[in-house]
């Protein structure tokens, strides 16, 4: 058992019955009429192809080369993030934590797998798992190490967990070595795990 | 209320395991099961704190066996059924008869 736990991949093989229960959910819920078949469709379609860590990217982008509106994101996320038309569930308070050379951010939620859909998409099993949210409060700088980040011992790293309510976003610091580049090239060098916080944007060239 | 969820600074667990070019669903059920969790969120019968202590009402040996979505099935079923949408008896019903379905 032991060993079944400690090797268990959050897609591993589901408890017994999951696949049926989730039928049975399904044809009973639109049998009542009580959800349509087509908004099934369209919330998988949005959730798989749509939505994703490049709305976060654009995001962090224009915060690279736009001062003004850089400040409007650290002072009201949710707003300045829905200039870009990203808004709605699991993003309804955003909150955008800026990396310096000083201090380093990153986003946890321990209680439940919290996360900010409408820029992030939904979140990946690693920090849905348990070891991800037992270890990043307690070790941050031996998970990023994990991750290969490796920090300067005089930077601060601040742990955010995350809450039903309010979701958090990094703005990882600009790449050396971008300074001629124009929004749409920088969001290339935007990563999902730099926007989480146990990741640093890539530097130019470093594909 | 603390309970197997409440993971932060628990020990034991072990190294993160990363998947490369991770898919967004890892099986048809996952996709079945956000999409019915979020439609169902439309009904406006719970709201997410809801919906969270549902999830959080799992046995605690079963919440660290399963996995997120099957986390999410949980806390709906117990939601639909407090809320009196569906029923214990149906649901089971229902499934006793899909299994005969996919076994004949």
């Amino acid at each position: 058992m032991s060993d079944d736990h400690q090797h268990h991949h959050d897609h591993d093989a589901p408890l017994p019955d999951t696949v049926l229960r989730v039928k049975a959910l399904e044809s009973l819920l639109v049998e009542k009429g009580l959800v349509d078949p087509a908004t099934l469709d369209v919330l998988i379609d949005t959730y798989e192809n749509k939505v994703g860590p490049r709305n976060g990217a654009r995001v962090v982008a224009r915060a690279w080369v736009d001062d003004a509106y850089r400040r409007r994101l650290l002072d009201d996320a949710t707003k300045a993030i829905a200039e870009f038309g990203f808004m709605g569930r699991q993003s309804e308070h955003m909150v955008v934590l800026e990396n310096t050379p000083k201090q380093h951010n990153m986003v946890v939620c321990t209680l439940c797998s919290c996360y900010p859909w409408a820029v992030l998409g939904l979140p990946p099993v690693w920090y849905k798992s348990a070891p991800y949210r037992a270890r990043a409060v307690m070790d941050p700088r031996g998970v990023l190490r994990e991750f290969g980040v490796e920090l300067d011992p005089d930077v601060e790293i601040r742990v955010w967990d995350s809450t039903a309510e309010i979701r958090y976003l990094v703005l990882p610091r600009r790449p050396d070595g971008s300074e001629g580049m124009d929004e749409a090239a920088l969001a290339e060098l935007v990563t999902r795990d730099s926007m989480i916080g146990v990741g640093l944007a890539r530097s130019p060239g470093a594909a | 209320m603390n309970g197997a969820h409440d993971l932060g600074g628990m020990h034991g667990f072990g190294p993160i395991e990363r998947e490369v070019d991770e898919p967004v669903f890892h099986a048809e059920w996952e996709r079945r099961c956000f999409a019915i969790t979020v439609a169902a969120g439309f009904l406006g019968r719970w709201n997410i704190d809801m919906s969270r202590y549902a999830r959080e009402r799992m046995e605690p040996g079963e919440y660290l066996r399963s996995s997120y979505y099957e986390h999410w099935l949980h806390g709906l079923q117990i939601l639909l059924v407090e809320q009196g949408l569906l029923t214990e008896d149906e649901i089971a019903a229902r499934m006793a008869e899909l299994a005969a379905e996919r076994g004949g």
